[in-house]
Parts: C-alpha cells; sequence; structure tokens
C-alpha cells in the first residue's frame, strides 16, 4: 500500500447498530453512499467485534474495554491510521477504552492478554462529523447537485458525540457547531436552538418510557419552537427515540409534530443528488417526503 | 583552637520524647566528640526557664557554639539565637537540629528514631564547628510608602500610615480610586450603602496632605530593596491637565461619543469618551479614553497626529478655563521616579466576567444572564437603571430570578479549585435587595454548601431565606436555556432528590473572585511569589499573612486572596502597621545570611566567570554585574556581585554557581560537605 493512499482509506467499524440489516441500517448505508461520492474511501475492518457499549460496560469494565480495543487493534493491524466509527456510542467507547488502557498500565497488560494483540493506541477514532469536516467540505461544494428551498434544520448532537469532553475533546460540549456547519453547507438554514445536547433518553426506551416521552418531547418541541422543519442527527439511539415516540407524544400531550429526523449523511446524500431509497429514507417512522422535496436541482 | 560546644536536646513536652530517646541523643552527642563540652536536656528549651538554661550555661561553661535538638529553625531558630546574643555570643553560632518536624513526628520507632536523631544532632555539630561570627546588615530606610492600588485596601492602609505622620504615594491605574468597593450597592450584613461608607474615606485620602495621588498611573519597574526602593511610575496620558481642570463637566457633556459600555457599570451603562468613571470619583475630573475618541480614531485612522483632526473638538471648544485650557490632546505617558522605603500591595481582584466558559448556564449568549458586580450596578442608585431591577434585554422588572452560586468557584473542573468566600453573602444580600425592590418577586438560589463564617454572617443569610423569603434549593444546576422570553433553569435540589425546573425572567451568576489579568506579570516585576491561582503569596499563612516574599513589601486585600470588606480593612491595617514598624527606625538591620561572590587580589579579581546563571535563577533580582576596571578605564572582565539589600539568603545562586564562586554565609561549602560527612563515615 502507498503512503498516498494509506492516508486516504480510513477503516471503518459499523457496530452493531448502523450495519447491514440491523435496525439503523439507513445510517450505515448512507454514510458508505455519500463516501462512494466526496470521499474518504471507507474500508470495513475486517472480522470487527461488539464495541462493547451498552450491557458490556454496565456490567463489566474489563470485558467491555477489550472489545472495544480488539477492533482498534485490528484496524491497526490493516495499517489503518484514522478509523471512523459512525454511531456515537462506538466512538465514544473506542476513545475512552484507548484512554482507560493508556492511564492504566495494569488494564493494558489484562487486554492485550485477552486480545492476544499488542495495544499501540496509534489508531485516530473519528465521529463521523469529524470525518465530513475534516475530508470532505470542499468536496461537498464541488459535487452538491441539488439544494434544499425552505429547509430550517434543528442540529441535535445528543449526548455522546461531545461528552466526556475531557476525552472526547470534540467541539464545544455546551454548544457544538459542526453538524450545524455542514448544514450550513449543503445549503439549508440551521436554526439556533436550545437542545443541541440534551439527552434523548438514551436506552431507558422501552424499560421507562414514560421518561423518554417527556425527553424527546421537550427536544421536539425547542426545535418546533425554534421554526425547524427536519432535525438532523448523527446517532442511531437518538434517531429512534425522535423518529418513533412522535406518536406516543401526541397520545400524551395531543401534540403531534410530524418533524422528520433525517440523519445528516442522508442530508449531505441529498444535495448529492442520490437516490433517496438508496440512502435508505423509506426507513424511517415520520414520513421524510417533506425534506426530500425540499431539494431541488441546482441550475447551472 | 577548637570550639566549646554545648548541646542542648529538648523534649518539646512528648512531642519528641515519645518517639525519641532524648537522654541517649544528649549522651551519643558528647561520645567520641571532643569539642562537646556540655550537653543535657530539658523539658521546653523554648520557655523562660529553657532560655534562661541556655543563657546561663553559655557563661557557666565558656561555650562558643551551640545546638538545639528542638523543633524546625522556622520555629525557634530566631528565639535561641536571641537568647545566646544575650548571653554575649555572636548569635550565628547557634545551629538547630529538626528533630521534631523531621524525625518524631514522622517516624513512629523509637529506636529508629533516636538513632536518625543522633545522626541529625552529628550534623550540626560539624556545621557548629565551623560556623563564623556574623553580624548584621545595616541598611538607611527612606521615610516614604508606596500604596499600589487605590481601593478600600489602598485607601486604608495609605490613610494608616499618613495619619501616623510618613508619607504616602498612591498610584492606582484607574481614572479614579475606589476600587470594586464603590462599585457596590449595599454591603452585608448590615446592609449599609457601601458609597455612603466609601466615598467619606476617598476625600479623606484626596485631601490629607501626606498622601500624593497619582491615578491613572501604573508601576513601571521597581528597583532597589527593603527601604530604599526606587520606584519607576507610569503617568498614563490623561489629555486633562489636572491642576487646571476644575470638573465642571462641560466637556463629557458635550462628548458626542456616547455609546461607550461603561466599566464601572460592568458593560450595563454607557459613558461618554471624555468621561469621569462615576459621580463620585476621586479625583473628579475627567480622563479622555482615546481608543474611543473621535479625534483620536480619526488621527490613527490617517496616521496624523491628533492635534492635526478636525474631526471633533468639542471638548476642547467648550473647556472654560483660560488662558489655557485644561484638555490637551498633545500629552504623553510620563515616567516619574520616587524613592520609596515599604510598599503596600493592594491591587485587588477581577470578577470572573468571562462567563461564556459557563455555556451551560447560557453565560456571554443571553443578556439576562449576568454576574454579581452587575447586579450590584442593577440595585445601585447610582447605576444604569438608578436602582430599579430592571433586566438588561428589555428593562422588565424579573419577578423570578434564579441565581446560580459557585460560578468559577469550587470548580477544579473549569480550573478554579478555591472557594471565593463572598459569594454566599453577597448572594443573600442580593435577594433581599431584590425583595426590598420587587415585594412580589421571588428570587431561588442554588447552592453547594452555604458558607457563612463572619460575624453576624449567619443570621444574615438565615434572614434572607426565612424573612425575606428567598427559596434555597441545594444542588446544582444543568442548563440554562431560552423559552420565549424566559429563561429555562433546570436543577437538582438534592435535599429532595427531585429535579426543578424554573422558568425565570433573570438568571445572576455568583461569579468568583479572581485574580487580575496581569497579576502573574505584576508579581514578576515586584518580585514576589504567586499561588498557583495567581494570588500574591504571604509568607507564612498563619504567622506572615501580610508579608510577601519580598523584604519591605506587603499584601492587603484581595490580591492575596477572595476575602471580604471587613478582611481587607483588617489586613490593609496590618500592612500599614508593619509599614510603619520598618519606617520608625533610622536605620534597618537585615539577617545577614547573604550570598557573595567572591573577590580576590589581581590578577584573578574573582574566580566568578560572568556566566550569569545565577542572576538567572535569582527569584529576588539580587544578583547584579561589575565590571572590574584596569587603572585606565578599561574592562577586564564582567562578573556577578549580590546585592545584600535584596538577597534573601535563599541560596540558589551558591548552588546553581559552576565556578563555585558564590558562598552563602552560614551556608558555606565547607559546613554543608562536614555535615554530610559526619554521616557517611559512621
Amino acid at each position: 500500500m502507498s503512503e498516498e493512499t494509506k492516508k486516504t482509506k480510513i477503516g471503518y467499524y459499523p457496530g452493531c447498530a448502523i450495519t447491514k440489516c440491523s435496525t439503523s441500517e439507513e445510517y450505515g448505508t448512507s454514510v458508505l453512499g455519500v463516501s462512494r461520492v466526496i470521499g474518504p474511501e471507507l474500508v470495513e475492518i475486517d472480522d470487527w467485534n461488539c464495541c462493547g457499549a451498552s450491557s458490556g460496560h454496565a456490567t463489566n469494565h474489563k470485558l467491555s474495554t477489550a472489545l472495544s480495543v480488539r477492533n482498534i487493534s485490528l484496524a491497526e493491524k490493516d495499517g489503518y491510521d484514522e478509523v471512523l466509527a459512525p454511531c456515537p456510542m462506538c466512538s465514544q467507547r473506542l476513545i475512552v477504552s484507548q484512554d482507560d488502557v493508556e492511564k492504566d498500565e495494569k488494564l493494558r497488560e489484562e487486554v492485550e492478554d485477552a486480545i492476544e494483540m499488542p495495544i499501540s493506541n496509534n489508531v485516530k477514532v473519528s465521529n463521523y462529523l469529524e470525518i465530513v469536516k475534516n475530508y470532505s467540505m470542499d468536496e461537498i461544494a464541488e459535487k452538491q447537485k441539488k439544494k434544499p428551498e425552505g429547509l430550517k434544520v434543528a442540529s441535535y448532537y445528543g449526548c455522546l458525540l461531545v461528552r466526556p469532553p475531557k476525552i472526547l475533546k470534540f467541539d464545544d460540549p455546551e454548544d457544538p457547531k459542526t453538524m450545524d456547519e455542514i448544514v450550513t453547507a449543503i445549503g439549508a438554514e440551521a436554526v439556533d436552538w436550545e437542545f443541541k445536547t440534551s439527552c434523548c433518553g438514551g436506552g431507558f426506551t422501552l424499560s421507562r418510557t414514560d421518561v423518554v416521552v417527556k425527553l424527546t418531547n421537550d427536544i421536539l418541541e425547542g426545535a418546533a419552537d425554534a421554526g425547524a422543519n427536519a432535525i438532523a442527527v448523527a446517532c442511531p439511539m437518538c434517531h429512534a427515540n425522535l423518529d418513533m415516540k412522535q406518536n406516543n407524544i401526541e397520545k400524551e400531550t395531543g401534540r403531534r409534530f410530524n418533524i422528520p429526523i433525517v440523519y445528516i449523511s442522508e442530508l449531505i446524500g441529498l444535495a448529492l443528488g442520490l437516490n433517496p431509497k438508496d440512502l435508505g429514507m423509506d426507513k424511517h417512522f415520520i414520513d421524510t417526503g417533506s425534506v426530500i422535496n425540499a431539494f431541488s436541482n441546482i441550475e447551472k | 583552637m577548637s570550639k566549646k560546644i554545648g548541646v542542648f536536646v529538648c523534649h518539646c513536652g512528648t512531642n519528641i520524647s515519645a518517639t525519641v530517646d532524648v537522654e541517649k541523643v544528649a549522651e551519643e552527642a558528647k561520645k567520641n566528640n571532643p569539642g562537646v563540652s556540655y550537653t543535657t536536656t530539658y523539658k521546653y528549651m523554648c520557655s523562660d526557664p529553657g532560655q534562661k538554661l541556655l543563657r546561663d550555661k553559655i557563661k557557666e561553661e565558656g561555650l562558643d557554639g551551640v545546638v538545639v535538638a528542638a523543633c524546625s529553625p522556622k520555629m525557634h531558630e530566631h528565639t535561641f539565637r536571641n537568647a545566646s546574643k544575650k548571653a554575649g555570643m555572636n548569635p550565628y553560632h547557634v545551629e538547630i537540629s529538626n528533630l521534631r518536624e523531621q524525625c518524631s513526628w514522622v517516624h513512629p520507632d523509637k529506636p529508629t528514631g533516636t538513632e536518625k536523631s543522633v545522626d541529625l544532632v552529628r550534623m550540626m555539630t560539624e556545621k557548629t564547628r565551623k560556623d563564623k561570627s556574623l553580624n548584621p546588615i545595616k541598611v538607611p530606610v527612606t521615610k516614604r510608602a508606596l500604596v499600589i492600588g487605590g481601593g478600600i485596601a489602598g485607601i486604608q492602609a495609605a490613610l494608616d500610615i499618613a495619619d501616623a505622620g510618613h508619607e504616602v504615594i498612591m498610584v492606582e491605574r484607574e481614572a479614579s480610586i475606589g476600587g470594586h468597593m464603590a462599585q457596590l450597592s449595599e454591603t452585608f450584613p448590615t446592609l449599609d450603602c457601601s458609597q455612603c461608607i466609601m466615598t467619606p474615606k476617598m476625600v479623606e485620602l484626596a485631601q490629607n496632605e501626606n498622601i500624593t495621588l497619582y491615578t491613572w498611573s501604573e508601576i513601571e519597574a521597581v528597583d532597589g530593596y527593603l527601604g530604599n526602593f526606587d520606584v519607576k511610575i507610569r503617568k498614563k496620558a490623561r489629555s486633562v491637565d489636572l491642576d487646571l481642570c476644575t470638573g465642571c463637566s462641560s466637556c463629557w457633556q458635550v462628548c458626542p461619543s456616547k455609546k461607550i459600555k461603561s466599566e464601572f457599570d460592568m458593560g450595563l451603562g454607557k459613558r461618554t469618551a471624555i468621561y469621569i468613571p462615576f459621580p463620585q470619583a476621586i479625583p473628579s475630573k475627567p480622563v479622555l479614553d482615546r481608543e474611543h475618541c473621535l479625534l483620536f480614531k480619526d488621527a490613527r485612522k490617517k496616521n496624523i497626529p491628533p492635534n492635526d483632526s478636525k474631526v471633533c473638538r468639542k471638548c476642547l471648544d467648550i473647556c472654560p478655563i483660560a488662558p489655557v485650557k485644561a484638555i490637551d490632546y498633545t500629552q504623553e505617558d510620563e515616567i516619574i521616579t520616587e524613592k520609596i522605603g515599604a510598599i503596600v500591595v493592594a491591587t485587588g481582584y477581577k470578577e470572573l466576567d468571562d462567563i461564556s466558559m459557563y455555556g451551560e448556564y447560557g453565560g456571554g449568549k443571553y443578556k439576562d444572564v449576568i454576574t454579581g458586580l452587575q447586579f450590584e450596578r442593577l440595585a445601585s442608585a447610582s447605576g444604569p437603571s438608578e436602582g430599579e431591577i430592571q433586566r438588561p434585554s428589555d428593562g422588565k422588572v424579573p419577578e423570578i430570578i434564579v441565581f446560580i452560586q459557585c460560578v468559577g468557584s469550587r470548580d477544579p473542573a473549569k480550573g478554579c479549585s478555591y472557594c471565593s468566600k463572598t459569594c454566599c453573602m453577597y448572594t443573600a444580600k442580593h435577594t433581599m435587595l431584590y425583595k426590598h425592590k420587587v415585594h412580589h418577586g421571588h428570587a431561588y438560589v442554588f447552592y453547594i454548601d452555604i458558607r457563612c463564617p463572619g460575624k453576624g454572617y449567619e443570621e444574615f443569610s438565615l434572614r434572607a431565606i426565612e424573612e425575606e423569603g428567598a427559596t434555597y434549593l441545594r444542588g446544582r444546576v444543568s442548563r440554562v436555556y431560552k423559552k420565549g422570553d424566559k429563561l429555562v433553569v433546570l436543577g437538582a435540589d438534592t435535599l429532595t432528590g427531585s429535579v426543578v425546573e424554573i422558568e425565570a425572567d433573570m438568571v445572576v451568576l455568583a461569579s468568583a473572585m479572581k485574580a487580575q489579568d496581569d497579576a502573574e506579570k505584576f508579581a514578576q516585576k515586584l518580585s514576589i511569589q504567586y499561588d498557583k491561582d495567581k494570588f500574591f503569596s504571604e509568607i507564612h499563612p498563619k504567622l506572615k499573612p501580610v508579608e510577601s516574599s519580598s523584604a519591605g513589601i506587603f499584601l492587603a486585600g484581595t490580591c492575596q486572596g477572595p476575602k471580604d470588606i471587613p478582611e481587607t480593612v483588617a489586613q490593609a491595617g496590618a500592612a500599614a502597621s508593619k509599614v510603619l514598624a520598618l519606617l520608625s527606625a533610622d536605620e534597618l538591620e537585615r539577617e545577614p545570611v547573604v550570598a557573595k561572590v567572591d573577590r580576590l587580589p589581581a590578577p584573578i579579581f574573582s574566580t566568578c566567570i560572568g556566566c550569569f546563571y545565577c542572576q538567572r535563577v535569582c527569584p529576588y533580582g539580587a544578583i547584579e554585574s561589575e565590571d572590574i576596571k584596569a587603572r585606565d578605564g578599561s574592562t577586564i572582565k564582567t562578573v556577578a556581585r549580590v546585592n545584600e539589600g535584596l538577597c534573601q539568603g535563599c541560596g540558589l545562586c551558591a548552588a546553581t554557581c559552576r565556578s563555585k564562586s558564590v558562598e552563602l554565609a552560614g551556608f558555606n561549602d565547607e559546613q554543608v560537605y562536614a555535615e554530610i560527612n559526619s554521616v557517611e563515615f559512621n
């Protein structure tokens, strides 16, 4: 592999939520579809496994760390300097685990023993927003085919992209801007709103529906009050809660938001003129037609 | 001739004797050590009878060297040296062997402790053997004090010194004295008006014949040493002649630049380009803000001298002083030098004003999220709303107001781990001031702890809660966001274990007291030490609370750490009394434990090679350079010289010197090696 190709190839870690045939596969599909047009080239890491999130890190720290670190070591073995984990649960787990083994010599030895591979920690783990911002902003401008009209987007980051700030060191943890920059770049209006990093209820979606309904209601209300007609996300968990709970909210409060929740990768895809179906936009609970129809060809 | 040394081992009650066999230590000190002619132990060597024992034995036994094996030399070296002086011995033949802090307090095991003590005493005995007589250094004193900073601390210190009959020079960098206290509305715990108690003192200072006041001036450089400082003061160009100006107010009434944010009103009010910061300012004469003045802006743009610009000369035109006007656009900075004997540093604090670092509270994003000092200005009769509590965004009177305590304090994650000490009290005061002005309004306070450790403070804070009806919620705020024209405050009430959501009209952050932005640079200018938070350090937190690390420079007020007004005034008085003690003598005696760069006969002159590494490590700026000249006036070599007045005897230069040319009196190489060797060969 030459230096040049090594640099532009990035290890792709899908994780369980967005890989083919999973609950949020449209996120993965659109990320890959978009990268084929504007780069960087994404190559799936061979033999990847669970990132150790959810039940993993809630019950066994060592197991969860080992699961996480194994993926990074695999990526390193394949020769990647950088790994993209589009799901923030994955990217956060991977980065925090890197930090954990960096700080704890004993844990590092135990993990190396368990995964039967050395840990070098030279691989940079990035979330999807970082990848777009660092590699593809110029390409978006170059290859953009469609422009949205009247599309007001509330960029919703959720908690995992920016927290814990000391370890992730990504954007302003209270008022992040990266997604807004991307939204603006494709010609949509990024609305200024208050709930960018509020909690969506995360994994409580089944066990404490009451809590999740309240939290998602606050977020949707905040977006609607700020004038947004779509919410952009970069997290399958956020997407699921905001997209699925709008019916429950209607039952509880009588208010029907009907705000489409779209992945930022889908928005970029639409701007690049990709087929909405190929981006997985038919797989949402709330109809995304209004977003798709907002885009029309740029006259050249 | 070998010395006759006496060894006195102290029990320190049981502090030492519980883990050290003091009798054995005394016995061993004598063994195989012909120089030691007398040893004893005593329960409390520092007591009167203990000191008498020392004096008596020096005389009776004819001792010319003494080792006191007791506590740290920081505690009682001075005591025992004084006692030996009274007995007719040169005090620098007394050495302290520290058996308490460095042995009995840290080792639980008696045999080991005893063994180590024997070693420690032997080391000091060997050092004592090589002690030389030293005599205190005498320095003359300039009987004039400098007070830097004209807030309440500086004013109090200056008045105390001036009232005792000494000259005082006060330097204040703002246009008026008064500092932060002049900005406050009322003061806790009595709710008396801050200006009412502050302005009489300001006037008193201005009228005191012993005090020379330089406002709009800064310290440029401080040279010299205790009793003999040379201070360079930069009098910044004011564009107004203070001798001619009568403060008639014509100029600032006609000034067309009326929308400059007033620093005194914490940005909530507006001022003109030529202005006095507040009505009671002293001197009550304006300063021209050249950054915002139209004339100076134009001159800068066209790159011409300000006097050539014709854009606006309204202030000059209206100035009624004749024949020479009081306004002078050509004025330049002037640097003057003053001889000073002692310095009081009272440079104060800065409120944490970059509240945008608290994005979760909407700091810097929402106009109605303000700081504590901004609230003071809102509540003050001389403030931008003339004392009516109005929120900055639309002037509406807030009906629900939320106070968040510990913003920038007790928050290690944001780099401020200390408690600002005053915020609990001023927040309680704010809730009361608010309630007194907006009767139907409601105040909420989010707190971590309520800290009220002053006279009448606890009662004051309870009054805010019980009588004035403020709702205190123990917990942190997680987020403040805007909803319509309200600010929604999300927080935790940890006492009921519930989440609280308050729709407020205004949020007040109890911002921390921080060190001044340039504190670090300023401390370096004065060669005084500062702590991790950039507050200036006292030498000893309990016993020398107003002395800085440089002799003759004292600290007063919040430049040393957060404190409230009573404490600031007390500390300023203490600093003044230290200055007065210094100025009361014609000559000062200084410890002779200072460094010296060797001088030898020609043709060597000195072994110093002139690398000046010593100069780079000296924290006190005490290393000077000296040219050794031949008869024809040509320079033979340049070597280092220690200014005895500045040297504090820390020994860094001696340790750094590569050619072993620097010697610290009382700690020369011979002595230190003697100490080390006495351990190694046993």
